[in-house]
């Protein structure tokens, strides 16, 4: 029998979405001088810890969370001063293009280029102030129901369970953390949130969600290259016909920058590997410059959910509600998704609000959130940018982004139309049979470097003796069918090496070998394998990477 | 009998560190901060004592800047009472640190103090000892296995040669190494309650101890990155290597 605490709200995931539920929330109850108990829960080992974006920050719904964030000192320190985008053609060439045809989301001015884990660390420090209990290092293992099916809270993971699934010594059970409303705010493809879509059938009216593999690193650079402000773009080269994505370069504060790659997870050719992809992309001549004779300091790597306003599934069910990423508010067109998470985690924390009071109980389903975004900027700003992904799948870089251009800049997203895209992202791989090989050239340890390297640059670290939480449901399938019939694609997709065939003296084929030490908990394995059989579930609290200002 | 447990605040062991661009000390910017990993075992067996019925009281005490008062309030989490920290900005050498500890032991007439056996930044492994002496107690340093009875401690400590059993009067200060135990988890409602604990904050200025480091650092470097290895095919390709490069062994 496991303990059990009872809170008013308890929130899933110390990011943006939740910490920002969690900071309206004792906001209102503040002004109302009503007691409130809160409780957010987060995997990582500190606040910070798991959180990786770019990060370019539109700062509108964080002034409106803290109208004083100066004087508060949220650390946005690098306002963007110039924006660049490249068309890379191929390795070595590459087009700026000229301002006047960048599709309007894509400028920046007024935003600023930050670390979201130290965005988050910050917002933490605001909520704890305010009486929130923020519990790092405590998973949000299950979720609990009532008896008449209503979420009531989740319960934590056990912790002190060998990886024979027996209690160690060390062994402390799990505790139930009941509340009147539940705030799933994991991010991208939560493993509860994905476990409230089916519950719940929140997304059967909506279109089929689509993801991007973000891989990011961040390096010290010499001082005479480095320009704080400047936000460079790319599109194009490496990824070829069948991929898609884009690459960034921010200049941060401290002769820091960000150099990253997002790859849409639609991509067909299984064959492919991000991670390799990002290396090559650092050698082309407009990032090479930059970071040649710079260090790399951290390394890190997490899926977005990117389908937006076409795939968002319904928020609210019983009991609870999902915000920011883990339904998916994520402006791709604007590649930005931390206000849109802020300000749909402040909606929801203004809808529990309402409804906590003169509501003992709880439980219920708090439908005026639908409602609540649907008069919001959220809204607004996602259906007008509806069409962004969708015509960038269907007409690749350069025609859809031709036509981003007309749709974002003449029609200012008003099109009648809307692009549909349908196809799930892990159904769009091709047999290996039916696809050319990549051969990623070798990294020269200055620019470019292996994947165990990277890991290492991640902190990332789990406990060693615990059962593995990468399961698989079928564990036949990695052989019969994703190397026999793709090559072991998991081994190429997932970025931090978890996922590899080792030859097998006693078998014919290689046999998958599961490095779940290694994990970084971006959740591309969960979304991309061809038959859904790798199934991400929490490991032991604290685990996972230890990222820095990420 | 009252124990005292200290707690330093120190760079997580799972983080990667770096040296600064001047090379004057480690880049501590955007590092995650936690708990020495030996004052953690120090603390853990603080409160096992504690729990046996051999201590009344277990004090936390550290000794930094003001965010160490994170690394006390997890001290309180695993089951220490109350914690005292004497803030510092500046990090202190051991010599001072074992210095305001003495008179912490005589405000608060300690029985026993607990320490890890060194901090895993600085990794001195001195602090303990300079105690010991400043206080003119016996000291157990590298200690795996303690137990207290009828005014004394029995322990075993970790040696060069093997394992040293050793038994000191009490008071006494004792350094843990990393086989006295296993630490912990922390539970929620624990941590809930460690906010609520005692936790007072006094500055080191007012102690009247002259602070000042006797040590100068000259300069922090990374250690030499390993060179890879070769696959060589034969016994007599090796032999020949070894003629050639002897420096490569």
């Amino acid at each position: 029998m496991r303990e059990s605490m009872e809170f008013d709200v308890v929130i899933v995931g110390a990011g943006p979405a939740g910490l920002s539920t969690a900071c309206r929330l004792m906001q209102q109850a503040q002004q109302a001088e009503q007691d409130i108990s809160i409780c957010v829960v987060e995997k990582g080992s500190e606040v910070g810890a798991h959180i990786l974006s770019g990060a370019v920050l539109e700062p509108r719904a964080l002034i409106e969370l803290f109208p004083d964030w100066q004087e508060r000192g949220a650390p946005l320190n690098t306002p963007v001063t110039s924006d660049e985008i490249y068309l890379f053609q191929d390795a070595q060439r590459s087009k700026k293009l000229p301002n006047s045809l960048v599709p309007k989301t894509m400028h920046n001015e007024g935003n600023y280029i930050i670390s979201l884990g130290n965005l988050c660390r910050w917002l933490a420090e605001q909520a704890e102030a305010m009486g929130v209990e923020i519990f790092p290092g405590f998973t949000a293992a299950e979720i609990l129901y009532r008896e008449d099916g209503a979420v009531k809270g989740i319960a934590t993971g056990d912790m002190g369970i060998g990886a024979d699934g027996e209690q160690k010594d060390s062994y402390m059970a799990g505790m139930e953390l009941h509340a009147k409303y539940t705030v799933f705010s994991e991010g991208c493809r939560g493993h509860l949130g994905k476990q409230l879509m089916e519950t719940y059938e929140l997304n059967r009216d909506v279109d089929v969600q689509h993801y991007g593999l973000g891989i990011k690193e961040i390096w010290d650079i010499d001082p005479d290259k480095h320009q704080p402000g400047l936000v460079i773009h790319g599109a194009g080269w490496p990824l070829a016909k069948g991929s898609s994505g884009g690459s960034f370069l921010y200049h941060g504060d401290n002769h820091q920058v960000v150099v990253g790659l997002v790859v849409d997870l639609s991509y067909s050719n299984p064959y492919l590997s991000p991670f390799d992809e990002f290396q090559r992309l650092k050698h082309h001549p407009v990032l090479q410059q930059t970071l040649a004779g710079g260090k790399r300091v951290s390394y890190g790597a997490r899926a977005i959910t990117k389908g937006g306003f076409n795939a968002l599934p319904k928020m609210c069910f019983p009991g609870g509600l999902l915000v920011g990423c883990d339904a998916g508010t994520l402006n791709f067109a604007k590649i930005k998704g931390t206000h849109t998470a802020m300000k749909s985690g402040m909606l929801a924390a203004e809808t529990i609000f309402d409804a906590l009071s003169g509501d003992a109980e709880g439980g219920r389903e708090l439908s005026g959130f639908s409602e609540a975004l649907r008069n919001s900027w959220v809204y607004e700003e996602l259906r007008a940018t509806r069409n962004f992904g969708p015509a960038m799948h269907k007409f690749g870089t350069f025609w859809g982004g031709a036509f981003n251009y007309l749709d974002q800049n003449w029609f200012k997203g008003k099109l009648p139309f809307t692009l549909r895209d349908n196809k799930p992202d892990h159904a769009q791989l091709k047999a290996a049979s039916e696809c050319m090989p990549i051969e990623y050239p070798k990294p020269d340890g200055k620019i470019s470097f292996d994947k165990l390297s990277s890991v290492f640059l991640s902190s990332t670290n789990h406990e060693e003796d615990q059962p593995c939480h990468l399961t698989l449901l079928n564990e036949a399938t990695p052989v019969e069918v994703n190397w026999k019939r793709y090559q072991g694609p998991e081994a190429r997709f997932c970025p931090a090496g978890v996922y590899e065939f080792v030859e097998d003296p006693e078998q014919d084929l290689p046999q998958l070998q599961i490095n779940a030490q290694n994990c970084l908990h971006c959740k591309t394995c969960d979304i991309k394998d061809p038959t859904q059989n790798i199934r991400w579930v929490t490991p032991e609290g604290a685990g996972g990477p230890n990222y820095p200002n990420m | 009998m009252k124990i005292l447990v200290m707690v330093k605040r120190v760079s997580d062991p799972n983080v990667i560190i770096r040296v600064n661009a001047d090379n004057s000390a480690v880049d501590l910017n955007n590092v995650k901060m936690a708990i020495n990993p030996f004052c953690e075992i120090a603390v853990e067996e603080a409160v096992r004592l504690k729990e046996a019925g051999v201590a009344s009281e277990v004090i936390a005490l550290s000794i930094g800047e003001s965010q160490s008062q994170e690394q006390l309030r997890t001290a309180l989490a695993i089951g220490a009472d109350r914690a005292i920290l004497i803030e510092s900005d500046a990090a202190l050498e051991p010599l001072a640190v074992a210095k305001l500890t003495a008179k912490v032991v005589a405000e608060e007439e300690i029985g026993l103090v607990l320490l890890g056996k060194q901090s895993i930044d600085t990794d001195n492994g001195q602090t303990g000892q300079m105690l010991a002496s400043i206080m003119g107690v016996a000291q157990g340093t590298y200690t795996s296995k303690l137990e207290v009875s009828d005014e004394k401690v029995n322990l075993t400590r970790e040696v060069d040669s093997g394992l040293q059993s050793i038994s000191l009067n009490l008071p006494a200060v004792i350094t843990c190494d990393l086989r006295l135990n296993e630490p912990r988890f922390a539970s929620l409602p624990n941590i809930m309650k460690a906010k609520r604990k005692p936790l007072e904050t006094k500055a080191a200025a007012d102690y009247g101890i002259d602070l000042a480091p006797r040590i100068k650092t000259l300069k922090v470097e990374e250690p030499d990155t390993r060179q890879a290895g070769v696959l060589l095919n034969s016994v007599s390709e090796l032999v020949e290597t070894l003629n050639i490069k002897p420096e490569a062994v």
